[in-house]
């Protein structure tokens, strides 16, 4: 076996400094070179326990051979072969707990990092992107239509695999524009609109088609979409927001980490007053969580001007939820962690605008359901600061709209629509997948929930008559 | 898109428009309300349904030029597109019997009564209605109440028609009466509605108040209306937009509805409308 390189080839980056100035993308990506030198780091072993890592299968030493021998066309073949979406999951997958965390290069030595899988599946989608996109072969028309609920990572998903499969698919989005939280909760920097919208193109050029503006519960049911569609699948997400529950939560400068990041995001409020979208920020700018949202909202912060910015958490650092990768961009912009602090009241003043917060610090007790240390509130340790934006980035539950719209529908006991392993729900015909169906998740696991559904889906299709 | 169909000027600040939008008036129910965005560069507003017509297939809705992006609307004309329109969102008011019933509407809040009135009208209540406004040219809709009402009051701020005063006094004046008065509804500035609640609850009489404060998404994504209802926190958009109104934080909505009174005028005075 020739020698294998320890250490992965570094991806280039904007320096902390200048970046948080803008809210251009923090990695610039491989360059060809450099994708070549990492992909021959691959041993090429024959268990590929990366594609068992993988949630949507991806032939991963397959297109890595390709990338090494520059076969960069024939790499991207391989990975749209499974993967709808890849300039979005080469760049916000967990990729540590998936694939790379899985590697065989990883077991060479205590200090081999393993093939850098994300990175060279960015540098290929960047690649394809770049020269234009190849529509792959489709399958003649079955005479089948489907109809997908949101366009998030699960809808689009499901979308393109069926639509590849010569099923004709429709897909209503509640909001103006596609992508659900690639476009409103992702933040530019770590994914710009302009990837996600050619994404959304890709999936538009196999046939899909997008209807914006439609409110699946309201504008139209699920009831109703069953008389025109041979299939449903509903991918909503978790869109609603989980509050603190302390006093003082709904004074002015206390934004719910989905108001703040939609209006950023989204509504393109960090262009204000190009865009008529505003968003205020203060000086002292507290985000309340330690997952990517959560990282997201403090990095937000720091681009639209506050002079500090917190993450506040309950816990310790080892239990913080988010990725290493956002929490090491995080500390390298100055954001600061103050760990085992709990907020307990906001306290506003005469005009009801958010000054100041109280907190209480807290120590770790035993393992809870989630199996990480329960934090507990040590008494007398209370202490005031003083904050002028509070973003809550506690977690979403599963959007309460379609379950409570769709007569007999199972849901389970926390709003989650119940499915079985292949997204079919109690109603026949009707499926569902990502985060309605899981809580929230990451992105690439709605991507693999909505591919399975596709399959299920066309399988359904295929018996009925 | 979705055209503008027919616009008429109700007052300086006040206009109506007819937008083709069927998906939605296939479903509008009275108290209900819309998204709207104009353009790529535009902010999604929340405006409550003023009327619909299924068959043609259009919403109407009536606004007060206050901000940015109403006003821009204003100044669009028939033939006009929008970009966005989404809707109906909101739950629809309870049409159903409740004997005697007095609706309130002041300013640009007695757009939104308009329907509701008529429906609880049709279904057999006793409709008495007071519609108030600063003065005589920012009423609006009075023929059209009148037709669905069996009393009308009109009151005016500087007593250009019908009462000089709020619409509170004629409401306590029939209080007085012992007028025996099942349900009252107000729709307008926060302050009447809160003056309405004021009156309504020593007497222990149901009062419903529309409210629509600051929104993005309009479909429980964001929490930015979020209300202090009693104990509880709720959203507008979904939970709403109608809640009791003896329970109803007004002071908070109030504060809330003024987040952005700064980058407001800033959008007006850089965009020039």
């Amino acid at each position: 076996m020739a020698k294998v390189k320890t250490e992965k080839h570094k991806m280039p980056e904007q320096e902390p400094k200048k970046r948080i100035k803008n809210f251009n993308e923090v990695p610039y990506g491989y360059d060809k070179e450099t994708a070549i030198e990492e992909a021959k780091r691959c041993l090429q072993c024959k268990k590929k326990p990366c594609t068992e890592g993988c949630p949507v299968e991806i032939d991963i030493p397959g297109f890595i051979v390709c990338v090494a021998n520059g076969e960069f066309d024939k790499a991207a073949e391989i990975i749209k072969a499974k993967n709808n979406l890849p300039a979005v999951s080469g760049r916000v997958c967990p990729y540590e707990n998936q694939c790379e965390g899985l590697c065989t290069v990883k077991k060479i030595s205590l200090y081999a990092e393993p093939v850098g899988i994300g990175r060279l599946e960015r540098f290929i989608a960047d690649y394809e992107r770049n020269k234009g996109v190849k529509i792959p072969k489709i399958k003649k028309p079955t005479g089948k239509k489907v109809a997908i609920v949101g366009s998030g990572p699960a809808g689009l998903t499901c979308a393109g695999d069926l639509a590849k499969m010569g099923h004709s698919v429709t897909i209503f989005e509640a909001l103006h524009a596609p992508g659900g939280v690639l476009m409103y909760g992702i933040p530019e920097f770590r994914l710009p609109k302009e990837i996600v919208n050619a994404e959304v193109d890709y999936i538009k050029k196999l046939g899909v088609e997008i209807n914006y503006d439609v409110v699946v519960g309201k504008t139209i049911t699920v009831d109703e979409l069953k008389n025109d569609y041979d299939a449903i699948f509903i991918g909503t997400g978790a869109g609603l927001p989980r509050w603190l529950r302390i006093p003082g939560e709904n004074l002015d400068g206390v934004y719910s980490a989905n108001e703040f990041l939609t209006r950023v995001n989204m509504m393109k409020a960090y262009q204000f007053p190009k865009y008529d979208t505003p968003v205020k920020i203060g000086k002292i700018v507290a985000t309340f969580g330690a997952g990517n949202v959560a990282m997201d909202c403090a990095r937000t912060a720091l681009r639209l001007g506050a002079e500090k910015s917190y993450i506040i958490y309950r816990r310790s650092e080892i239990e913080m939820p988010a990725r290493k990768e956002e929490i090491h961009h995080a500390k390298e912009e100055g954001v600061i962690f103050k760990f085992l602090t709990n907020p307990i009241k906001f306290f506003g003043d005469e005009n009801g605008i958010l000054k100041e917060a109280e907190f209480i610090k807290m120590k770790l007790g035993e393992p809870d359901d989630s199996g990480r240390r329960r934090p507990i509130p040590m008494p007398g340790s209370e202490f005031k600061m003083k904050i002028d934006t509070a973003l809550v980035a506690i977690g979403q539950s599963p959007n309460p709209l379609i379950p409570q719209t769709v007569k007999g529908l199972k849901i389970g006991k926390h709003g989650n629509i119940e499915t079985d392993k292949d997204g079919r729900t109690n109603i026949p015909g009707i499926f569902a997948g990502g985060d309605i169906a899981t809580g929230a998740a990451t992105v690439i696991l709605a991507m693999g929930a909505g591919k399975k559904a596709a399959k299920a889906i066309n399988k359904y299709l295929k018996l009925k008559k | 898109m979705y055209k503008i169909l027919e616009k008429k000027v109700l007052s300086d600040t006040v206009k109506l428009m007819k937008i083709k939008a069927p998906l939605v008036a296939k479903k509008a129910k009275s108290g209900q309300f819309i998204i709207l965005r104009i353009d790529e560069k535009g902010e999604r507003i929340p405006l409550t349904i003023a009327d619909y017509d299924r068959k043609n297939g259009t919403v109407t809705v009536i606004f007060m030029e206050v901000g940015k992006t109403t006003k821009q609307l204003g100044k669009l004309n028939i033939g006009d597109n929008l970009l966005n329109f989404a809707g109906p969102l909101g739950n629809p008011s309870e049409i159903k019997k409740y004997g005697t019933v007095v609706m309130i509407g002041g300013g640009v809040g007695i757009a939104p009564l308009y329907p509701i009135v008529r429906d609880l009208k049709k279904i057999g209540n006793y409709v008495i209605s007071i519609l108030g406004a600063r003065n005589e040219k920012l009423l609006m809709l009075e023929k059209e109440i009148e037709e669905y009402s069996d009393e009308i009051f009109i009151t005016t701020d500087d007593g250009s028609k019908g009462h000089k005063g709020f619409v509170s006094d004629i409401l306590k004046k029939l209080i007085n009466e012992g007028r025996k008065i099942n349900m009252v509804m107000a729709i307008g500035p926060v302050i009447m509605m809160k003056v309405v609640t004021d009156v309504t609850r020593p007497f222990k009489i149901k009062t419903l108040v529309s409210l629509n404060p600051i929104m993005v998404d309009g479909t429980g994504m964001c929490g930015g209306c979020r209300v202090s209802v009693g104990e509880e926190t709720k959203f507008a958009c979904v939970d709403g937009p109608e809640f009791d109104g003896h329970l109803v934080d007004f002071k908070n909505l109030n504060l809330r509805n003024r987040r952005f009174l700064c980058q407001e005028e800033e959008a007006c005075m850089c965009t020039g409308v």
